[in-house]
């Protein structure tokens, strides 16, 4: 331990767990500091979210012990922990989708009668106030359903506030939040150390974790590598810590031919979503489409794939014009989606990785209807080392693997249908940077085999090192279309910043 | 992908062999349903020497026979994520209406033919309701529950309608030893069973029920295909009213009355999950043979029909629970 007098808050010894006889955990010592910011990280599945979620109660772990301020303690529940003052802020938001923001707030606060009435007043009052102190505009009264994802980890972490909790472990807060978002969680996280709680943050993103954290714990497949003072260690060591070799650079290789067009989107609007957007991609080409979330880019995305089609505008695949209205045809012409929100558009959580991995290619595995579980096996087989995808068997339920191994299986699934057009909306949340790296070079493999990529992405280094164009959009209107050469991060940002219009306006 | 090679740290994925096959087997849903008809079978045979009289229970199977053949449709609309509570009022209107028009003077034949065709029309008006206008499957065919009866007393008023002579006694046709309707149950299984674990269709149906929005966003076209497992009901259950009609000789608004909680018990005992995703064909074939054990058991042994109901009910309660338990256990 570093910090001479200081006690800890907690301390894990010996932590290890294992699934079904497999170890993702392994002893693993670690002191959390009063006050402290304390990053975790570590590659896709290296176990940093069962960890977290042994000390918040949701796992038992199989040996170990934990203190929580010199006592030995037994988190059996998430109850217990939230008793204990532990609370975890899940990788995939689980809330109540059909209960409005501000009973998702309150649920789970004991204090009154359990028969008296219920204060709805003072309720939305109190969470009202919680949403404010986190600088956000969410109505309280509205279901949690028709929520972004963003505004739903929002919810998430002011009922971690509410709970007044003395450690709060945050895994992956920020992938879904814009940058004006993720300031602001870092103002209420850093306020909260100050006045002494503890947080556990999980990322992905080295510069948030430099930007936040006070001390890294670094986990490599189950074991803990280290643990130091955040401003001990550069970035090189953190990666060469995290997967053991050096990440190789990505190179934007610029040497795919760029052919005809292969997708044209000409005046194409959704009333209350997107206006008169008009673009196109050609083959070989890695066409960018930024912005900040909620500009409506997840709109176009699904209305060319026919998952909410557009009520005007023509869309041409290959040069033939085309009526998608339904993901079916789409995917009959060559298209695939990528979607952002894995959990509700993505997995089928409790199926098994291989029937997750086929789900879109019923005709390669089953050519007369009836499955050919070889022929599957050995698609999902090779899907899965390709992509380095983490896993205990192929049979096993897509929902045991983790966060970044879920999002590395559905992008196998869209590979598997040898797409013409591919629309990738934020691919990279939650991968790992040394797959990250691998996985822009398959998107250049991909582009040079003559296949026209759109990838929407909030992360500008991402837009920059992977396309040829960068199209931005602004409150449901494409705004800029910069060329790779034309193109930096301060250009795409002002394009799109919400624009003050003219008077009449 | 040339990092193939870069792989030399152990990782997890070589190392990690999958779930003990124990495991496997025990969070299957219908282990518990056939330790349960192990244990019937065991309690028939000490309660009464008929028990060990196979053709006593084919022949008490009969009188639940048509139920269980609708049952095994109904299991897969439920692992679709949908629930049917209409069939037994389909099997009385449409054994009505064909039993009003052959009374009416058309021929057998074509009478049966309209009763399948009302049959069918049924489960497409279901499935028109819940896909096309996205109401909720099971507050659609409560009302249809209540339609359909409604209609068949209309059409039969309270009296029993006679079916012909000739007609009369499909359970009396014997297949190899075994009556025709058992045949056709253990038939219609084994086709469903192959359809649901080895075809496209049977795997969509499961990725439907577990996440309906994702399969759409696969590409699967869930409203054609939930549309079809309607109108499999509706057919279905057609000719179990005819089934029943035949075996009872005679046809009245009531037939079948209750049925389909008997369907829905069956599905249940069986493992499948009310809420779409898990559920086999096998679960509700062994749960059939398990609910025809227990009710003539009960019946042999002169037990009250009040307590044969609560037997009935904790047994479902207790499949449910054990299998939930077992199965949060291994998610630890
Ligand atoms: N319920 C479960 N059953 C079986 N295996 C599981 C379960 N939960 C997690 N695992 C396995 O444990 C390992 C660690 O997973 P964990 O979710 O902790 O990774 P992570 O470090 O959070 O990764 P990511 O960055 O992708 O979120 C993975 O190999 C995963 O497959
Ligand atoms: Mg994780």
């Amino acid at each position: 331990m570093s910090e001479a007098g200081a006690s800890p808050l907690l301390s894990a010894r010996g932590t290890s767990k294992s699934f079904a006889g497999v170890e993702v955990l392994r002893n693993v010592d670690l002191d959390l500091m009063p006050g402290e910011i304390h990053a975790l990280l570590g590659e896709n599945g290296a176990g940093k979210s069962t960890f977290a979620k042994i000390i918040a109660g949701v796992h038992r772990p199989t040996r170990g012990t934990l203190q929580l301020g010199g006592t030995t303690v037994d988190v059996a529940s998430p109850v217990v922990a939230q008793k204990l003052g532990i609370t975890l802020i899940h990788q995939e938001p689980i809330s109540f989708p059909d209960l409005s923001v501000a009973e998702n707030l309150v649920l789970g606060r004991s204090d009154g009668a359990p028969l008296g009435r219920v204060p709805w007043a003072a309720i939305n009052r109190d969470a009202r106030r919680l949403i404010d102190l986190l600088g956000v505009r969410i109505d309280v009264t509205r279901p949690m359903r028709g929520l972004s994802i963003a505004d739903q980890q929002m919810v998430e972490i002011a009922r971690a506030l509410a709970s007044d909790s003395r450690l709060i472990i945050m895994d992956e807060p920020t992938a879904p939040l814009t940058p004006k978002e993720v300031e602001t969680l870092f103002g209420i996280a850093r306020r909260l150390r100050d006045e002494g709680r503890t947080i556990i943050f999980i990322s992905h993103r080295l510069e948030e974790v430099r930007a936040l954290c006070d001390r890294v714990t670094i986990f490599r497949d189950g074991n803990k590598i280290a643990t130091e003072a955040i401003g001990k260690l550069s970035d090189a060591d953190i990666i060469r810590l995290m997967i053991g070799r050096p990440l190789k650079e990505y190179m934007h290789k610029g040497k795919s031919q760029i052919g005809e067009v292969a997708l044209e989107v000409e005046h194409l609007t959704l009333p209350g979503y997107f206006d008169d957007i008009s673009f196109s991609v050609r083959k070989g080409e890695i066409v960018g489409l930024g912005g900040l979330v909620g500009a409506g880019r997840t709109d176009v995305a699904r209305a060319l794939f026919g998952v909410a089609p557009a009520a005007s505008g023509s869309v041409r695949v290959g040069g033939r014009p085309v009526t998608i209205t339904d993901p079916a045809q789409a995917i009959a012409e060559g298209l695939a989606f990528v979607p952002e929100d894995r959990a509700v558009a993505g997995i089928f959580r409790t199926l098994s990785v291989e029937q997750n991995i086929s789900a879109a290619v019923p005709g390669q595995i089953a050519p007369r209807g009836v499955i050919r579980r070889g022929v599957e096996k050995a698609l999902a087989q090779d899907a899965v080392k390709r992509l380095r995808i983490r896993l205990a068997s192929l049979r096993q339920p897509i929902g045991e693997l983790s966060g970044g191994n879920q999002q590395k299986a559905i992008l196998a699934r869209w590979l598997l249908t040898d797409p013409s057009v591919l629309i990738l909306d934020e691919p990279t949340r939650g991968i790992d940077i040394g797959v990250k790296a691998e996985f822009y070079d398959m998107i250049g493999e991909l582009a040079a085999s003559g296949r026209a990529i759109l990838l929407i992405s909030s992360e500008l280094p991402e837009l920059l090192a992977l396309c040829d164009r960068v199209l931005v959009m602004s409150e449901g209107r494409l705004t800029a279309d910069i060329a790779r050469a034309e193109a930096t991060q301060e250009k795409i940002m002002s394009a799109a910043v919400p624009q003050v219009r003219g008077a009449a306006a | 992908m040339s990092a193939s090679d870069l792989q030399s740290a152990p990782s997890a994925q070589e190392a990690a062999p999958p779930r003990p096959a124990w495991q496997v087997l025990l969070i299957r849903p219908e282990t518990m349903t056939l330790a349960l008809l192990v244990l019937a079978v065991f309690a028939g045979a000490w309660l009464s020497p008929f028990f060990l009289d196979i053709s006593y229970i084919l022949r008490s199977f009969t009188l639940y026979a048509e139920f269980a053949i609708v049952a095994l449709v109904l299991t897969m609309v439920i692992i679709a994520g949908e629930i049917d509570l209409s069939p037994a009022a389909n099997m009385a209107l449409s054994a009505c209406v064909f039993a009003w028009l052959q009374q009416a003077g058309l021929p057998v034949p074509a009478a049966v033919a309209v009763g399948l065709a009302a049959g069918l029309a049924m489960g497409a008006f279901n499935g028109l309701m819940v896909i096309g206008l996205q109401l909720p499957s099971i507050i659609v065919t409560i009302g249809t529950l209540t339609l359909y009866r409604g209609l068949a007393q209309i059409i039969a008023g309270d009296k029993s309608i006679r079916v012909p002579e000739w007609f009369i006694g499909v359970d009396k046709i014997m297949v190899l030893g075994v009556p025709l309707p058992v045949v056709i149950f253990i038939v219609l299984a084994l086709a469903l069973g192959f359809l649901l674990s080895r075809t496209i269709v049977g795997r969509q149906i499961y990725q439907i029920g577990t996440n309906e929005v994702a399969a759409r966003h696969a590409g699967i076209r869930s409203a054609r295909i939930k549309f079809g497992l309607f109108l499999a009901v509706g057919l279905v259950s057609a000719t179990a009213g005819m089934m029943t009609a035949s075996r009872l000789g005679s046809v009245r608004y009531d037939l079948g009355l209750g049925g389909e909680l008997q369907m829905v018990l069956m599905a249940m005992l069986g493992g499948t999950y009310i809420f779409g995703g898990r559920g086999t064909i096998l679960g509700t074939f062994l749960a059939a043979w398990l609910l025809v054990l227990v009710s003539t058991g009960m019946i042999v042994a002169n037990v009250l029909p009040a307590v044969q109901l609560v037997v009935l009910g904790i047994l479902l309660v207790v499949s449910i629970i054990a299998t939930n338990f077992i199965y949060s256990r291994t998610q630890r």
